[in-house]
C-alpha cells in the first residue's frame, strides 16, 4: 500500500490560533469533570481539535500539551497510536473502507477502486486534486454484515457496492 | 439485515425483541416496555444480592472469553476502601461481530440499565462507557440516551460518561481499554494486578461488554432460574445469544437463539443457506480470533462455550463468518494475519514480528514464491506466538493461520507448487 506525500503546511507568519477558546474551552471544561485526571481528557481533546482543525498539527499536540499539562511529546505518542487521528490535512471527504476478510470475500477490494476512480484520488491515502476527497482503506469497522461498509466523514454507510458508489459520491459537494 | 425485521420462528429474542423500533431508543419509549424498573428495584438491594441473583442466572462474558458474569463482580473488594469503576467494552472491533452495535442503536436503555445495576452491585459511582471511534451512529444514539436518562434522575448516584476510542482494535482488550481511558497509548498492561485490584485510574474496576450488561435487567426481571432454563445443551452455557453472521450467507445479520443452537440451523435456516449455486467450505465461529472450521465440523457444531470447543474451536464473540467453496483460504487467512499485523501494539516481540513476517510470509506463498519450508516455519513462528506474550492478540492471529494449515494444507502447497495462479497482494 502506497501512500503519496501530502502538501505540507508552509510555517504561517500569522499568529497561531488556540483552538481551546470560547465554547471549545467550555466544552473541554465539562470534558474535565468526568474523570479523576487531567490526562484522561487527552483522546476527547485530540477530538475536539480534529473536528476545528480537520486534523492535528505538531503546534496544535503542543496545545493540547500546554492546556492538559503533558508534554508535546507525550500528546504525539499517543496520537500516533491512534488511526483516527489525522496527521496531516486530509480531503474535505474522508473516505474510509473496510476491506478485512469478512468485507474482502464480500467484494470490498472492488469497491475501493471504484471509490478511487470516482473521487478522483486515484491511490489510497492521497488526496483529489481539487482537496475534496481522501480515500483509505481500515481494517474492520464492526459492520460484517452489512459488506460493504464505508464511513465518509461522520456518516456511516452500509451495503456499499461498486455500482453504488457513483451515486454515493455525488451526495458529497 | 435490516431492521424492522421479522424474527425466524426458531430464533428466541429477548435482547433483540425491541430491534427496529425507533420509540424504543427514547426514555418514554423504554420506560413504557418497563424499562428502568429493574434497575430502580436493584438500587434497594443489598450489592451482593444482586451479584448473587447474576451469579445463579449462569451469565458469562459476551465479549469472548465467557468468564462467568457474577462471579467477575465477586471479586471487587466488598469493603469499600477506594473509588470503583465500571468499563463497559462498547469498543466492538473483531472482525466479524456487529451485535453491539445494534444493541447500541436500537437499545441503548438496556445498555445503560445493565450498567447501573452492575455499577450498583460492584459499588461504582463512575461507569465509562468505550465506544470505538467509527461507530458514530451508535454513539449519537447512546449519547442522547444517557443525556436522557441522566435528566430522568434514574441512576441516583451513579454517573455514566461516553468515552470515544480513536482506531485501535487493540483497547478492545481490558487493560489497553483502560490505559485508553486514561489518556494513554492502548497498550494492554501486565496482569496481575487484575482490574478488580487495580483497574482504570490504579483504583477496583470491573469491565463487561455491552451484551452481557444488557442481559443483565432481564435476568433481574425474569430471574435466574428463566435464564437458566434457555440452553438447549450445557448447564454451563446459558441464556440467550446474538450470533452476527457474515460472509456468503444468503441473509447475513444478527439472529438471537438460545445457546446450544446448532450452527447449522442458524446457517441454513435463520440466514437462508449459502449463496446460490455454491457449498459451505469453511466457518470461523466466533469472530477471527478462533481457530477455522471446516464443513463437517462446522455443520456437526452447537453453539455454546463447550461445544464449539470440542469441534476445535471457540465460541468467542459470537461472529460468525461464512466461506463458500469460491474461497481463497491461503488469500483469506493472509488478510486476517494482515489485520492482526496493523493492530498489534508492538509492546511485545513476539506480537511485532511475528504477525508482520506471518503476513510476509503468507503473502510470498500467494505471489508464486513460497518454499516446502514456508509451512513449517509458519506454524513453528504460530508457536512462538502463542501464549508468550501480555495479551493475546498474537495468539489471535496464530489461530486462523495454524487450524488454516491443517485444514487447508493442499491450497498452501498448490501456491508453492506452482500449480495455483500467483495472486500479486496489494
Amino acid at each position: 500500500m502506497s501512500v503519496s506525500p501530502h502538501p505540507i503546511p508552509q510555517p504561517g507568519t500569522e499568529e497561531y490560533q488556540p483552538v481551546f477558546a470560547g465554547p471549545t474551552l467550555e466544552q473541554l471544561s465539562e470534558i474535565l469533570k468526568r474523570y479523576p485526571t487531567k490526562q484522561a481528557a487527552l483522546l476527547p481533546a485530540l477530538w475536539l481539535v480534529q473536528a476545528a482543525r480537520g486534523w492535528i498539527s505538531d503546534r496544535n499536540m503542543a496545545e493540547v500539551g500546554e492546556v492538559l499539562g503533558l508534554t508535546a511529546a507525550y500528546v504525539k505518542g499517543v496520537v500516533t497510536f491512534y488511526t483516527m487521528y489525522h496527521q496531516h490535512p486530509v480531503g474535505r471527504h474522508f473516505v474510509q473502507v473496510c476491506t478485512t476478510s469478512p468485507c474482502n470475500i464480500c467484494g470490498a477490494e472492488a469497491v475501493v477502486k471504484a471509490l478511487l476512480d470516482a473521487t478522483g484520488a486515484k491511490e489510497l491515502g492521497a488526496t483529489s486534486p481539487d482537496g475534496k476527497w481522501t480515500v483509505i482503506e481500515v481494517e474492520c469497522l464492526g459492520a460484517c454484515g452489512f459488506a460493504t461498509p464505508v464511513l465518509v466523514n461522520d456518516d456511516f454507510i452500509e451495503s456499499v457496492t461498486p455500482d453504488g458508489v457513483p451515486d454515493l459520491v455525488k451526495r458529497y459537494k | 439485515m435490516g431492521y424492522p425485521h421479522k424474527p425466524h420462528p426458531k430464533e428466541t429474542v429477548v435482547l433483540s425483541k425491541h430491534f427496529g423500533e425507533a420509540d424504543a431508543r427514547t426514555y418514554k419509549g423504554w420506560v413504557k416496555r418497563g424499562g428502568y424498573e429493574m434497575l430502580a428495584q436493584a438500587l434497594t438491594l443489598e450489592p451482593a444480592r444482586v451479584i448473587d441473583v447474576v451469579k445463579e442466572s449462569g451469565l458469562r462474558g459476551r465479549g469472548g472469553a465467557g468468564f462467568p458474569t457474577g462471579l467477575k463482580w465477586s471479586f471487587m473488594p466488598k469493603e469499600k476502601k477506594k473509588p470503583h469503576y465500571l468499563c463497559v467494552n462498547a469498543d466492538e472491533s473483531e472482525p466479524g461481530t456487529f451485535k453491539d452495535r445494534e444493541i447500541m442503536r436500537w437499545t441503548p436503555h438496556a445498555l445503560l440499565e445493565g450498567a447501573a445495576i452492575a455499577a450498583h452491585a460492584i459499588q461504582a459511582e463512575v461507569a465509562y462507557i468505550y465506544i470505538r471511534g467509527e461507530f458514530t451512529e451508535p454513539w449519537a444514539v447512546m449519547e442522547r440516551a444517557v443525556a436522557e436518562a441522566t435528566a430522568a434522575g434514574v441512576f441516583g448516584a451513579i454517573k455514566l460518561y461516553l468515552h470515544r476510542g480513536a482506531g485501535a482494535y487493540i483497547c478492545g482488550e481490558e487493560t489497553a481499554l483502560m490505559n485508553s481511558i486514561e489518556g494513554k497509548r492502548g497498550n494492554p498492561r501486565i496482569k496481575p494486578p487484575f482490574p478488580a485490584a487495580a483497574g482504570v485510574f490504579g483504583m477496583p474496576t470491573t469491565i463487561n461488554n455491552v451484551e452481557t450488561l444488557a442481559a443483565v435487567p432481564l435476568i433481574l426481571k425474569k430471574g435466574a432460574a428463566w435464564y437458566k432454563g434457555l440452553s438447549l445443551s450445557s448447564p454451563k452455557s446459558t441464556g440467550t445469544k446474538l450470533f452476527s453472521v457474515c460472509g456468503h450467507v444468503q441473509q447475513p445479520g444478527n439472529y438471537e437463539v438460545t445457546m446450544g443452537f446448532p450452527l447449522k440451523d442458524l446457517l441454513y435456516d435463520l440466514c437462508g443457506g449459502i449463496r446460490p449455486g455454491r457449498t459451505l467450505k469453511a466457518c470461523i465461529p466466533g469472530g477471527s480470533s478462533v481457530p477455522i472450521l471446516n464443513r463437517e465440523e462446522t455443520e456437526s457444531c452447537l453453539l455454546d462455550y463447550e461445544g464449539v470447543v470440542e469441534k476445535g474451536s471457540m465460541l468467542g464473540s459470537g461472529g460468525v463468518i461464512v466461506f463458500d467453496d469460491s474461497t481463497d483460504m491461503v488469500y483469506q487467512i493472509m488478510r486476517l494475519a494482515r489485520f492482526y499485523a496493523h493492530e498489534s501494539c508492538a509492546q511485545c516481540t513476539q506480537c511485532r514480528e511475528g504477525t508482520a513476517w506471518t503476513t510476509k510470509i503468507l503473502e510470498r506463498i500467494l505471489a508464486g514464491q513460497g518454499k516446502t519450508a514456508d509451512l513449517d516455519l509458519l506454524l513453528d513462528l504460530a508457536d512462538n506466538m502463542t501464549g508468550k506474550t501480555i495479551c493475546v492478540l498474537s495468539d489471535s492471529c496464530a489461530a486462523p493461520v495454524v487450524s488454516g494449515i491443517k485444514k487447508f494444507k493442499q491450497e498452501f502447497e498448490d501456491y508453492i507448487a506452482g500449480r495455483r495462479k500467483p495472486v500479486m497482494v496489494a
